[in-house]
């Protein structure tokens, strides 16, 4: 199976997240640049952190423009999983993959710490190998992850079960004080309606291995292996 | 074609919270100016834009505004166009 990590100027989680999927998780991972126009052969696209163009403007605004989000685009239409983590959630937001905004923090700190999240579902390409509310511990690194949108579009996320991932304590309940960013809900990560496209602003990249303090975030690589094995893309 | 000077301010949208306004009201009510209140941050983008008329600049600066530069989920824009040279007309 083969993955690929997008790459902009200013991505700079892009190693990371190659030597987990390479490493980890076992895929044949390429780069691709952010003028790559096809990813045809990939079964899954990661989009990973960083601050692409500087987050000038936006955090993802420049970026959602880019040639590769074309082919990006064209994946996902064909239910290929994409994984956008931190600035590749800020740039799914900003290209319209998924819907709402980025917010600087409440408290306006960038927050690096580890926190804890509640798997709000396990019929997904994304979490089809965790338990039901297993608490996952990764971390995150941002200063624009106060997830917002509209009431409408936050009552239609909860009702289509689309908050994947859920800022929590250690009992894995939702409070105020698990919340690192003011996120609505304590939203951690979203779906698309269709379910294969994931954002989140936790690294699961930096959480893959023990040596790094904790490797739950294997268990996305994980379950998208089992899904990709049981669901061939195209 | 003509020159304009262009600026758009670009707001967050009055219902969205702005931890950066709230900081800097904290912040002067803290300096003494103690009837600070409503303090909001947004951004100016200031250009210069070639176009046969007013009318043309606007459409296209609110073009870009859509396209780039608000965010139209959590942000408004409000455009000014002056023209200010009628250098380069043919």
């Amino acid at each position: 199976m083969k993955a690929c990590v997008v790459v902009f100027p200013g991505s700079n989680c892009d190693q990371d997240a190659h030597h987990a999927l390479s490493e980890v998780a076992g895929f044949e991972t390429d780069f691709v640049w952010h003028a790559e126009t096809d990813l045809d052969a990939y079964d899954l696209i990661m989009i990973p952190g960083g601050f692409s163009y500087g987050d000038y403007l936006r955090s993802g605004a420049v970026a959602r423009f880019a040639t590769v989000m074309g082919s990006v685009r064209t994946a996902v239409a064909h239910g290929v999983p994409v994984l956008g983590v931190c600035n590749g959630f800020q740039i799914l937001l900003e290209a319209g993959l998924l819907p709402g905004a980025m917010l600087r923090n409440a408290g306006l700190e960038f927050r690096h710490d580890w926190v804890g999240l509640r798997t709000e579902r396990t019929d997904t390409a994304f979490t089809g190998g965790c338990e039901s509310e297993q608490i996952l511990r990764m971390p995150i690194a941002h200063g624009e992850g106060n997830y917002y949108a509209e009431e409408e579009m936050i009552a239609r996320l909860e009702g289509e079960g689309r908050v994947l991932f859920r800022y929590c304590d250690e009992h894995g309940e939702a409070t105020a004080a698990a919340n690192p960013n003011g996120s609505i809900n304590n939203i951690a990560g979203i779906l698309n309606e269709a379910g294969n496209v994931l954002g989140m602003m936790p690294h699961p990249e930096r959480a893959s291995e023990e040596l790094l303090g904790g490797n739950d975030g294997a268990y996305i690589w994980k379950s998208l292996v089992a899904h990709l094995k049981a669901v061939p893309v195209g | 074609m003509k020159t304009f000077q262009v600026s758009v301010t670009v707001r967050l949208q009055p219902e969205v919270v702005d931890p950066v306004g709230a900081t800097i009201q904290t912040g002067l009510r803290n300096l003494g100016f103690t009837t600070v209140s409503g303090a909001r941050v947004g951004k100016l983008v200031e250009f210069q834009l070639g176009a046969e008329n007013p009318d043309e600049a606007r459409e296209r600066t609110k073009e870009m505004s859509d396209r780039l530069l608000a965010n139209p989920v959590i942000e408004d824009y409000e455009i000014k166009i002056a023209e200010v040279s009628l250098e380069g007309a043919t």
